[in-house]
């Protein structure tokens, strides 16, 4: 769904952020979002596993899902907005899907996401990835399951 | 009364933007770059004054030599979509023929968008006017996004005008009204106007100060 129009992507290119890291779906992130308590604004610590990622240019989103106190709870997030403070990337799952409903049936050890090993350390540092060459790295290391990447 | 024409406009799809709070909007693109004026109406002459403007070029070799002549006379390119929006007469000398007219829109104001809406062909009558269907179950045969009885028997004798069937859906002129200027990009003289907006991308469309806003900003609503 790319837009032909190049006025409305230079809309959306003006909204563009590069300073999230490159994750995606099965990574653990931890994102500081803005949320409006009393009127005022705070930023809140959502830490959980990344369920979706959909990049549509400027309109993409990310679903980020975790359990507490035993009741699943998932936010979504436009990747562009501006209450999206930051994003860290806390660790790599190895998963199989982009999108990962299907977690929300499991519970307990069967809801866990393995960790992708492999040297991530430049990511993980929270450094933001500029390089889009990093991330077909990682998608060629999720292909050859646990090898590390070079 | 009408001091400001409104602006012809191409619609170039949709998109979002993100407001400084963080609040996602839904907007349509609406270019207005080149609407240009390509006569005046005076009431001498016509009876009633209006600025006929003309919006995106056209190949002359494409037009008929009367619509050329037509353009010849105001010295301007021959346009493709040319509109008239009545105004006042002494907002005529404001706008000569010939020149171009700048965004008059600002952002916040509410705007009238006129436009084809897309043409969806026959359809039926669940799709068309939002009728029931009949039940799944309970024994309906054949009978199932059918419109029901039309009418009586002998009296009235007749099926009444106006009776919801099926037939063709769309492609018909439509406004949307009150609809808020997200965004004037006056540099590439772009128009964001919130929310969809009739017709299909790259269709022609008529930008106009909306018509009800006065009354409803005289309720306190926005």
């Amino acid at each position: 769904m790319s837009n032909s129009c190049p006025t409305i992507e230079a809309i959306e290119r003006s909204y563009r952020r590069a300073d999230l890291p490159a994750f995606r779906s099965g990574d653990t992130v931890r994102v500081h979002a803005l949320i409006s308590e009393g009127g005022k604004d705070r930023v809140q610590v959502f830490e959980g596993v990344c369920i979706h990622r959909k990049k549509g240019g400027g309109r993409g989103s990310f679903t980020v899902r975790k359990v507490s106190h035993g009741v699943g709870v998932e936010r979504v997030w436009p990747e562009n907005s501006p209450r999206v403070v930051k994003v860290e990337l806390v660790s790599r799952g190895r998963v199989r899907r982009a999108k990962l409903y299907y977690l929300r049936d499991l519970s307990g050890n069967a809801a866990r996401i393995r960790e992708k090993l492999g040297d991530y350390a430049e990511l993980l540092s929270g450094a933001p990835s500029a390089a889009t060459e990093s991330d077909v790295q990682l998608a060629e290391g999720a292909l050859s399951d646990d090898k590390p990447a070079d | 009364m009408k001091l400001q024409p409104g602006m012809l406009a191409k619609k170039l799809g949709m998109t979002q933007i993100f407001l400084e709070d963080g609040t996602r909007v839904p907007v349509t693109v609406l270019s207005v770059r080149g609407n240009t004026v390509v006569a005046h109406r005076t009431m001498e002459r016509d009876g009633y004054t209006a600025l006929q403007i003309g919006f995106d070029e056209q190949k002359p070799h494409r037009m008929t030599k009367a619509d050329l002549g037509r353009f010849k006379q105001a010295n301007v390119a021959p346009r493709r979509f040319v509109r008239e929006f009545r105004v006042d007469a002494e907002v005529l000398a404001k706008h000569p023929v010939g020149s171009e007219l700048a965004p008059a829109f600002a952002e916040g104001q509410f705007v009238d968008v006129i436009g084809m809406t897309k043409g969806k062909g026959f359809q039926g009558g669940m799709r068309r006017h939002k009728l029931g269907g009949k039940p799944n179950t309970h024994g309906t045969h054949e009978y199932f996004r059918h419109g029901g009885s039309i009418g009586c028997r002998l009296t009235p004798g007749k099926v009444h005008p106006g009776k919801r069937m099926p037939g063709h859906l769309g492609a018909v002129r439509q406004t949307a009204q009150n609809l808020r200027v997200a965004k004037v990009l006056a540099d590439q003289g772009v128009l964001l106007v919130r929310g969809p907006v009739p017709g299909a991308a790259n269709e022609y469309v008529t930008v106009q100060f909306a018509r009800k806003v006065s009354a409803r900003q005289a309720h306190g609503s926005t």
